[in-house]
């Protein structure tokens, strides 16, 4: 189980980073999700696979022994909803960002800092 | 032990409550100052409490740790929450004046005390997920912020600092994730002793995995991309704020956890820590001396300052760390009050771009004086703020016989006052461009003086009488949570 999981994980963040190095806004906000889905999946498997007892302890005094350990997927359940809600905003984002600069190709999305005129001195801009 | 909660269900409540208001921005300003002030009395109460008592614990539901989410409130914690506690008053100050200021919208005010949530929460969690949460909360509420106004510069910046922080995020939740499968812990105490039965091969990459996140929340070299790229596109208060928490909160868990969890760190993590210092504190003057446009050179400071908090912290002793959080409370202060100083200057002048503006120094003398006071702070000349932080690391570093590092602190700091009088120069001596420029009239800026005026007379106290700060700043390392005693 835990080296199917291991394979899944490190395909998920291999095609993520691949996407995310794209110069297609879209593809690279795709890519991060998906290195997000990753770092999920490896939040879920820190906390050992194997027992498929609930921890539920039915009587008092009793200790648990193998039970299936029910912290990770709180904390798994907590990261998807924080990713997203990033993505969501983030795709939002994008939606705006390519309708008012009409491209989106990030290499060409620089208006927050124009090319500089010369090499030794930074843009001089209209707008303060 | 509900005040140690106070200071962050105080924003929480009030952001909440903003957001209900919104349809009435005159109440909804006045429902938002009240919830600053009230943070800042609840800041002053915890402060007053652990000063007398020592550091005060809460754990969330009366779970017995480690099974519970705790809460800690230390001395490191309380100091940051009091200033940002003071620079959200203050910015909710400012939106009165027109200097700059961040055009009204239904959603500013709770986003600006959802950012102060968030930014509380990491400062006093004793729980790494839960951390993870607080930096989610803070990271979203300040990209709501950058895109606020809509303009596509605005919107360019978001991308820049969503995505660059995006990868903080999931590296912070990688580290998260290994670190719990080693040591089986999340609260920091325990994970504390945890991490000392298992193999330092084992812990190291992990801690430097977690370091490098935090790294990137801290914009040290060289994942400082999304400051510089995101900074100069915000309104005055809000850059302001930015400014003093959000570097912090990067900073603040690696003093927590390279001082206290995981105390001592594998030493090689100090040695990169160290050269990534001094790589952060260069690149960023040299960024501050490139460029002309005022709030872009007060960012690339941000990124240098950040490196002398770094080598700090890198020389891995009790003074060290002392000099790393009296450098941060300094910093905060100190780059707030400049950036708000700059806006003034963008008021009067009619532009941030040093080529466009000049003569200020002959139409508006008080002015001057302000920024010189913060520019040497923040150079470090004696007898201001910068120069007890500054003094510390170099000392430190002499003595522990780093004498390049102490050099290089000292050759940054002759850069950066070379930026500083850059900017001096430019702004106040040199005529205006334009021979018939007048300076704006002052009307409209009795807030935004009043706010600036405050925080000069917090950054003086520091300077000219740092000692109360020093003790308290000493007693916060002793007592750092988390690690031993």
């Amino acid at each position: 189980m835990i080296w199917a999981v291991a394979l899944a994980l490190g395909t998920v963040i291999t095609a993520g980073s691949y996407l995310a190095l794209s110069r297609d806004l879209l593809r690279c906000l795709v890519g991060l999700a998906l290195i997000g889905n990753g770092v999920n999946l490896l939040l879920f498997a820190a906390g050992r696979f194997g027992s498929k007892a609930p921890p539920i302890i039915a009587e008092p005094g009793r200790t648990l022994g193998a039970a299936a350990n029910a912290l990770p997927q709180a904390l798994v359940l907590t990261a998807i909803v924080i990713s997203f809600a990033l993505l969501c905003f983030s795709l939002v984002l994008a939606v705006r960002l390519v309708q008012s600069a009409k491209c989106d190709d990030i290499s060409q999305l620089r208006s927050a800092e124009p090319p500089a005129d010369s090499p030794i001195k930074p843009a001089l801009e209209d707008e303060p | 032990m509900i005040l140690v909660a106070a200071p962050l269900l105080t924003p929480l409540a009030t952001a909440l409550l903003c957001a209900t208001v919104h349809t009435r921005p005159r109440l909804q300003r006045a429902v938002s100052l009240s919830g600053a002030l009230l943070l800042l009395v609840v800041g002053i109460a915890l402060l007053a409490r652990v000063a007398r008592e020592g550091t005060v614990a809460m754990t969330a539901g009366g779970w017995p740790l480690p099974y519970g989410i705790a809460f800690v409130a230390d001395r490191l914690g309380v100091g940051l929450i009091l200033v940002a506690a003071l620079m959200i008053t203050l910015a909710i100050i400012w939106q009165g004046s027109d200097a700059d200021a961040a055009p009204s919208s239904a959603m500013l005010h709770p986003l600006l005390h959802g950012l102060v949530a968030g930014a509380v929460g990491a400062f006093l969690t004793a729980d790494l997920f839960n951390l993870y949460v607080w930096f989610e909360v803070a990271l979203i509420c300040s990209l709501g912020l950058l895109a606020q106004g809509g303009a596509l510069r605005q919107l360019d910046a978001c991308l820049k600092y969503f995505a660059l922080n995006l990868v903080g995020t999931l590296l912070l939740l990688a580290a998260i994730a290994l670190l719990y499968a080693a040591t089986g812990h999340l609260n920091f105490a325990a994970m504390s002793q945890a991490a000392a039965q298992v193999d330092a091969a084992i812990m190291q990459p992990l801690i430097g995995l977690l370091l490098i996140a935090f790294l990137i929340k801290a914009a040290a070299f060289p994942f400082f991309g999304w400051l510089p790229a995101s900074y100069h596109t915000l309104p005055a208060p809000i850059l302001a704020l930015f400014s003093a928490l959000l570097t912090k909160i990067g900073i603040c868990a690696l003093i927590r956890s390279l001082g206290g969890t995981f105390q001592p760190a594998p030493a090689p993590l100090f040695e990169m820590l160290g050269w990534i210092a001094l790589l952060s504190m260069v690149t960023g003057v040299l960024g501050a001396a490139y460029h002309w446009d005022i709030r872009r050179i007060l960012a690339f400071h941000s990124i240098s300052q950040v490196g002398y908090m770094l080598l700090a912290l890198a020389l891995a002793s009790r003074t060290g760390n002392t000099a790393a959080i009296f450098f941060a409370l300094h910093h905060s202060l100190v780059k707030a009050g400049l950036f708000l100083t700059a806006a003034l200057i963008f008021h009067q002048a009619g532009h941030y771009d040093l080529r466009r503006i000049g003569g200020l120094y002959a139409a508006r003398p008080l002015l001057a004086g302000t920024f010189l006071l913060l520019a040497l702070s923040l150079v470090g000349i004696p007898p201001f703020s910068g120069f007890w932080g500054k003094y510390l690391i170099v000392r430190e570093s002499l003595l522990q016989e780093e004498y390049l590092w102490a050099g290089i602190a000292l050759f940054v700091g002759a850069l950066t006052f070379y930026s500083m009088m850059k900017i001096w120069l430019e702004a106040f001596w040199k005529p205006h461009p334009q021979s018939n420029w007048q300076p704006r009239s002052g009307n409209g800026l009795l807030p935004a003086c009043t706010g600036l005026g405050i925080l000069m007379l917090v950054v003086l106290w520091v300077g000219l009488y740092p000692e109360p700060l020093l003790v308290f700043v000493t007693e916060a390392t002793a007592t750092l949570y988390g690690g031993a005693p």
